[in-house]
C-alpha cells in the first residue's frame, strides 16, 4: 500500500468499493485484499473489553451473544446497513473509512467511545473513532495506514446503547438522519455517563456533549428529553438533498434522539 | 358460431382453477432467458453517451478519437440515422428521441452511440466522443412549464392555433356533457382544490436489453425484452429504413413492463450500430439510463371543483388536468381527462386535459396511464365532499356511482359495470369495521381503467401425439401463457398439462397489438378460442373421415369425436395419431379485432400508520375489491390486484424524480428512488368480483391496470385521515407528511 505510486484501496467485504468502481467513481490501480490476514476476522473478547478485526463481517456480530449483550446498539447499528445480503459481507471498518456522514455503524461507534486501531509506517496507535474521518470521503488516515481492528471498552454495570436512524423505506435504504446514544446509570437510575452521536445531519458524524450534558443527572425526564432534542438539533448543519431537507433532517435527528435515549435507558435498566 | 364473441355463460371444467404455472420452474432456476441473456458468435458491446444538460443545442460532434481506438467497430450519431418518417408526427419523435438531432432535450437523451469488442473499450471509447452543446434554459416543472416565458421545449410545437407563439401546452383536449356552471349554481356545497403528482417510473426490474443483428444482404434479427414484438419490428424497420418482413423480432422473457416496454429506447440503436459494424450488437441499459432515458409516467398538477347538494347528490364536476408530457407531446393529459369522473353517474360534468411539454425524458404508458393521478384528485376531493355533507364516504360513493346505462363522462354508455358491486362488497368487508389504532387512519377509493382489445391471432398446432402447441403474439406479462392454455385445454377438452403456449416471433404469427391495456388475457383468449374451436373443426373432419360418416353427425365433446346415434367416439390422441395419413398435420388458427374490452371498475381500503414526530407513513392494512369478468387464473388475477396496490403504495408514499436546478435527475438509481421493499408492504389481500363481459365467450375483462388506480387516493384519504391534514402533494414522503402537520398545528393554534 504505502509503495504504490497510483491510487491504492484496501478491500475488505468491497461493498462499497466495489460500486464506487463499478459506478465509475473510481479507477484503482492497487487493491489489497485483506480478509485473509489472520485474525482480522476475529471477534475478541480481551481485557479492556472486544475487539473487531477489520475483515468481520456486520452479519458475525449479532452472532456473537456476548457483544451484542454488551452493545446492543453498535451492534444493531452495523445490521441495519444494506440487506441481509450486504451485511454477510460488509464491515464496521469498511462503514468507517468509506467516511460517509450517513454511515450507520459509526454515530453507535462514536457514541459507545469506540477507538480504531490503526497499522501503518509510523507503527500501530489507537485514535477515537470520531477522528478518523475528517469530511464526505476523507479521513486522517495516511499512505498505508490500516484500521485493522475496533475497539469497544468493557461494560460497567448498568450501561445499555441504542442505535435509531430514520429512512423512508424498513430496510435497504440509507440514513436520513441518525442518533447513537450510550447510557450508564448511577445510583437511583440516574444518569451517570452519557454520549450523543448524530449521523447525516453534518459533514462527518458529530459528537454532542451538550445532548449529553442534558442527560447526565436525570432519570430521562420528558423536560431532559426536550433538551436533549434541543442540543442536538443546535448540533445539526445538514445539507438540503434529494434525502431530506434541512428543516426535516435537524427535526427528526432531535426524535432520533429522543428514542435513541428512552432505549438506551431502558437497556441500562435491564428492561428490554 | 364458432367465432361468436358474445358471452355465452357457458359451465368451466378447467377456467378458475388455479393450476401450476409453466413459466415457474425456468425462472426460479435461471433457466429463463431475458433480454440480456442472448448472445450471438462475433458479438460486439453497446453502449450510449448521453446528454448530461436538460437542454442544449448540440453544435457538433466530434467522433474521430474514438473510431481510432482500437476495438471500437461502429461510431454513430444521428447522421447514421436518416429520416424516413418524413419528419412529421410520433415516429419522428420516436427517430429524435432514440438519437438527438442537433438538439438535446432532457439530461440523458442519446448523443451517440458505439460497438466495441468488449464493455472496457466502449466505454473508453465513449470518453473520446467530444460533443460540442450550447446550454439552453430549461424546464422541469409543470406549472413553471405553462407560465409566460417559460423556456419552450420545443419550438415547433403549438396549441391550437397555429398562429400564436409557441407554449409547452401541446394540445388541450375536452371530455364531459350537461352545463358545469349551470350545475355548480345548483350545488349546496362547492369543494376546490388542487394536488399535485410528482413523476414515478415503473420501476420495471429488467433494464432494457436487446441483441440486434443486421446482414450486409439488409435482414436483420432483434431479440428484445418488449411488451410488443411487431410493434418494435414495425418501428425498427421504418426508422431504419428496412421493409418489415426483414426484420425479425423475438421477444424474450421480461421481467417487468407496465407499459415501460411499449415503446422503442435503444433498440434502432442497437440495429444502427450491427448494421455499420456489421456484427450483431448486444446493447444493454444501466439502472440509470433506465430512469433517465427510458419513459417514465408524467407529473401532474390538477385543480378539482366538484358540487353537490345537501341530500349528498354530486351535481356538477369539473377537472383542469396538466400532465407532464416529458420532451415530446403525447395523449398523457387526454388519458387523464377521460378517466377521470368515468367512476360517477354526473349530469353536468367536464375534465379538460392539458398535454405539457418539459425537460424530461419522453412519456411513457405506465399501468392504467394517467388514471391514477386523475383518480387522486378526483376521490381526495370526492371524500372531501362526503366529510363536507357527514355522510359515509362508501355512502356517498353509492349514491353517485355509475351504473348499467349511465353515460360515461368520455361518451359512450356503459353496459354492465362493477362499480356499485365493488363498494357494496368493500361496505361488506371485515376491514371495514377492524378497529383503528393511534396514530392510525382509513381510507377508501375507486378506480376506472377503460381496457383494450385489438389485433391479435393465434395458432393451434395438434402434434401427432395429441399434445397441442398454442403460439400466441402477446407476450405474457402476467400470467398469459397459463391462462391461454387453460382456455385451450377447456376447449378442446383435453388436460391443462397437454397444452403448451409459446409466445411467437413476428415471423411466425400475423400481427399482434402489444401486450397492454389489459387486452392479453381478453384479446388472446378470445383467439385462442377460436383457434381451438377452428381445430375442432378440423378434427371433426378427420373422424367423419374415418367412419366415412358426413361431418354434421360427428360432434365434439370432453376431447373426443362423437358420431351420431352410434357408440362411436375417437379421441384427439387417436385422430392425431392417424393425422399423417387422415390428410397431414392438423391446426387451428384465428385473427380478430378484439373489440368490446369491458370496462374495469375497483374500490380499494387502506390502513395506515403515521409518525406524527418523523411524518413517516406505514401502510398497516389492505384490501382490493376488483371485477375481473372471469378470473381464468384466479392466482395471477390475484398477483395482478396485488402487484397494482404494492405500486400505488410506492407511488403515493415514496417514488419521486427529483430534479435538480441544473435540470439533472438526482437519483437514477433504487437507493434514492424509492420502490417498496417485501417489509413495507402488508399483506395485500383481494376480493375478485365476476360480472361477465357480455362481449367476450367467457365474460373476460382485462384485470392488469386498474389496481393501480384507487392507491394514490385510497392512501391520500387514509393518511389525511390518520394526521389529521389534507395531503395533496404525492409522494406523502415524511417531509412533506411532517411538514403538513405542523403547518396545520400552527394553523390551529391559538393566536395571541
Amino acid at each position: 500500500m504505502a509503495g504504490e505510486k497510483g491510487k491504492a484501496y484496501l478491500l475488505a467485504g468491497g461493498t462499497d468499493l466495489l460500486v464506487r468502481m463499478r459506478g465509475d467513481f473510481i479507477d484503482p490501480d492497487l487493491i489489497v485484499d485483506i480478509k485473509r490476514i489472520p485474525g482480522i476476522q476475529e471477534i475478541r473478547k480481551t481485557a479492556s473489553g472486544f475487539s473487531i478485526g477489520a475483515g468481520v463481517p456486520c452479519a458475525m456480530l449479532g452472532r456473537d451473544k456476548a457483544l451484542a449483550s454488551a452493545w446492543p446498539g453498535v451492534v444493531e447499528a452495523a445490521q441495519l446497513i444494506g440487506s441481509d445480503q450486504i451485511q454477510g459481507r460488509c464491515t464496521m471498518v469498511g462503514n468507517l473509512c468509506n467516511a460517509s456522514p450517513a454511515a450507520d455503524s459509526v454515530p453507535a461507534l462514536v457514541a459507545a467511545k469506540a477507538k480504531a486501531v490503526v497499522v501503518g509506517p509510523g507503527g500501530r496507535r489507537r485514535v477515537p473513532v470520531e477522528d478518523v474521518v475528517t469530511g464526505p470521503g476523507r479521513t486522517s488516515l495516511k499512505k498505508g495506514d490500516i484500521v485493522v481492528a475496533i475497539e469497544l471498552q468493557k461494560r460497567p454495570p448498568k450501561s445499555g446503547d441504542a442505535y435509531l436512524r430514520f429512512t423512508p423505506r424498513t430496510e435497504m435504504d440509507i440514513a436520513v438522519c441518525s442518533a447513537g446514544v450510550s447510557l450508564t446509570l448511577g445510583a437511583g437510575n440516574v444518569v451517570k455517563q452519557a454520549r450523543v452521536a448524530l449521523g447525516a445531519v453534518a459533514p462527518t458524524v458529530v459528537l454532542v456533549p451538550k445532548a449529553a450534558r442534558a442527560l447526565v443527572g436525570t432519570r430521562l425526564e420528558d423536560d431532559a428529553l426536550m433538551k436533549l432534542a434541543a442540543a442536538c438539533e443546535a448540533a445539526c448543519s445538514p445539507i438540503a438533498d434529494k434525502r431530506g431537507t434541512v428543516e426535516f433532517r435537524t427535526e427528526v435527528a432531535g426524535v432520533m434522539a429522543r428514542r435513541a435515549a428512552v432505549m438506551a435507558y431502558d437497556r441500562a435498566r435491564g428492561k428490554r | 358460431m364458432a367465432n361468436d364473441s358474445k358471452f355465452t355463460n357457458q359451465k368451466f371444467k378447467l377456467v378458475g382453477t388455479r393450476v401450476m404455472r409453466p413459466d415457474g420452474v425456468d425462472k426460479v432456476t435461471g433457466r429463463a432467458r431475458y433480454g440480456a441473456d442472448a448472445s450471438a458468435p462475433g458479438q460486439l458491446v453497446g453502449a450510449i453517451l448521453r446528454s448530461p444538460h436538460a437542454h442544449a443545442t448540440i453544435r457538433k460532434i466530434d467522433t474521430q478519437k474514438a473510431e481510432k481506438l482500437k476495438g471500437v467497430k461502429a461510431v454513430i450519431t444521428s447522421a447514421d440515422l436518416p429520416d424516413f418518417t418524413g419528419g412529421e408526427g410520433e415516429l419522428y419523435n420516436v427517430l429524435e428521441n432514440c438519437m438527438a438531432r442537433g438538439r438535446a432535450l432532457y439530461d440523458g437523451h442519446a448523443v451517440a452511440a458505439v460497438a466495441a469488442v468488449d464493455a472496457e473499450t466502449a466505454r473508453r471509447a465513449l470518453k473520446l466522443i467530444k460533443v460540442d452543446y450550447k446550454v439552453l434554459p430549461h424546464v422541469t416543472d409543470v406549472d413553471l412549464a405553462i407560465k409566460p416565458g417559460a423556456p419552450v421545449v420545443q419550438p415547433g410545437v403549438k396549441t391550437k392555433d397555429k398562429k400564436a407563439a409557441p407554449t409547452n401546452v401541446a394540445n388541450v383536449t375536452t371530455y364531459g356533457h350537461g352545463d358545469v356552471e349551470a350545475g355548480f349554481g345548483k350545488a349546496d356545497v362547492i369543494i376546490e382544490k388542487s394536488y399535485k403528482t410528482e413523476q414515478v417510473h415503473q420501476g420495471y426490474i429488467e433494464p432494457h436489453a436487446c441483441l440486434a443483428s443486421v446482414g450486409p444482404d439488409g435482414h436483420g434479427e432483434l431479440w428484445v425484452t418488449t411488451q410488443g414484438p411487431f410493434a418494435y419490428r414495425n418501428w425498427c424497420a421504418t426508422l431504419l429504413g428496412m421493409e418489415m418482413s426483414q426484420l425479425k423480432v423475438t421477444s424474450s422473457e421480461i421481467g417487468g413492463g407496465f407499459g415501460g416496454k411499449t415503446h422503442v429506447w435503444i433498440e434502432p440503436i442497437a440495429l444502427a450500430l450491427s448494421r455499420k459494424a456489421n456484427r450483431p450488437v448486444k446493447l444493454v441499459m444501466s439502472r440509470e439510463e433506465v430512469f433517465r432515458a427510458s419513459g417514465p409516467t408524467s407529473p401532474t398538477s390538477i385543480d378539482v371543483r366538484l358540487g353537490a347538494t345537501r341530500d349528498g347528490r354530486i351535481v356538477a364536476a369539473d377537472a383542469a388536468m396538466r400532465y407532464g408530457n416529458g420532451a415530446f407531446p403525447g395523449i398523457w393529459g387526454e388519458v387523464g381527462a377521460m378517466a377521470a369522473w368515468a367512476c360517477y353517474d354526473i349530469e353536468n360534468v367536464r375534465s379538460v386535459g392539458y398535454e405539457v411539454l418539459l425537460n424530461r425524458p419522453k412519456v411513457a404508458a405506465y399501468r392504467a396511464p394517467s388514471a391514477p393521478m386523475a383518480a387522486f384528485a378526483v376521490e381526495s376531493t370526492v371524500t372531501l365532499m362526503a366529510e363536507a355533507l357527514g355522510m359515509d364516504p362508501v355512502e356517498f360513493r353509492l349514491k353517485n356511482a355509475a351504473r348499467e346505462g349511465t353515460r360515461a363522462s368520455y361518451g359512450p354508455t356503459y353496459g354492465p359495470i362493477g362499480i356499485v358491486p365493488t363498494l357494496e362488497a368493500v361496505k361488506k368487508h371485515p376491514h371495514m369495521r377492524a378497529r383503528l389504532g393511534k396514530n392510525q387512519g382509513r381510507g377508501v377509493a375507486c378506480g376506472f381503467w377503460f381496457n383494450f382489445g385489438g389485433q391479435t391471432c393465434a395458432d393451434l398446432i395438434i402434434d401427432v401425439d395429441g399434445t397441442v402447441g398454442l403460439s400466441v403474439g402477446t407476450v405474457d406479462v402476467g400470467g398469459a401463457r397459463a391462462s391461454l392454455s387453460l382456455i385451450a385445454a377447456e376447449e378442446l377438452g383435453i388436460p391443462y398439462e397437454e397444452v403448451r403456449c409459446n409466445i411467437a416471433d413476428t415471423a411466425s404469427l400475423g400481427h399482434n397489438d402489444m401486450t397492454d391495456g389489459s387486452r392479453g388475457t381478453f384479446s388472446s383468449g378470445m383467439a385462442t378460442i377460436f383457434a381451438a374451436r377452428d381445430a375442432i373443426e378440423q378434427l371433426r373432419v378427420r373422424a367423419a373421415k374415418a367412419w366415412g360418416i358426413d361431418v354434421k353427425n360427428v360432434s365434439w365433446k370432453d376431447g373426443k369425436a362423437i358420431a351420431k346415434g352410434k357408440r362411436k367416439s375417437l379421441t384427439l390422441k387417436e385422430i392425431a395419431e392417424a393425422s399423417p395419413n387422415t390428410g397431414g398435420p392438423i391446426s387451428g388458427h384465428s385473427q380478430v379485432v378484439a373489440d368490446g374490452a369491458g370496462v374495469s371498475f375497483a374500490s380499494h381500503i387502506c390502513d395506515v400508520e403515521v409518525d406524527p414526530e418523523t411524518g413517516g407513513t406505514k401502510v398497516v392494512r389492505y384490501t382490493v375489491v376488483q371485477d375481473a369478468g372471469k378470473a381464468v387464473h384466479p392466482d395471477y388475477v390475484e398477483g395482478q390486484f396485488q402487484g397494482g396496490a404494492a405500486q400505488g403504495i410506492g407511488w403515493a408514499l415514496n417514488e419521486e424524480y427529483v430534479y435538480g436546478k441544473d435540470g439533472r435527475l438526482q437519483n437514477p438509481g433504487f437507493l434514492d428512488y424509492r420502490i417498496p421493499v417485501c417489509s413495507d408492504l402488508p399483506f395485500i389481500d383481494t376480493q375478485i368480483l365476476e360480472i361477465p363481459n357480455p362481449n367476450h365467450p367467457y365474460g373476460i375483462r382485462g384485470v392488469g391496470e386498474t389496481s393501480i388506480v384507487p392507491p394514490l387516493a385510497a392512501i391520500a384519504n387514509a393518511v389525511s385521515d390518520a394526521a389529521g391534514v389534507r395531503m395533496t402533494h404525492v409522494p406523502m414522503s415524511p417531509p412533506r407528511v411532517l411538514a403538513a402537520i405542523k403547518a396545520s398545528r400552527a394553523e390551529k393554534a391559538p393566536t395571541g
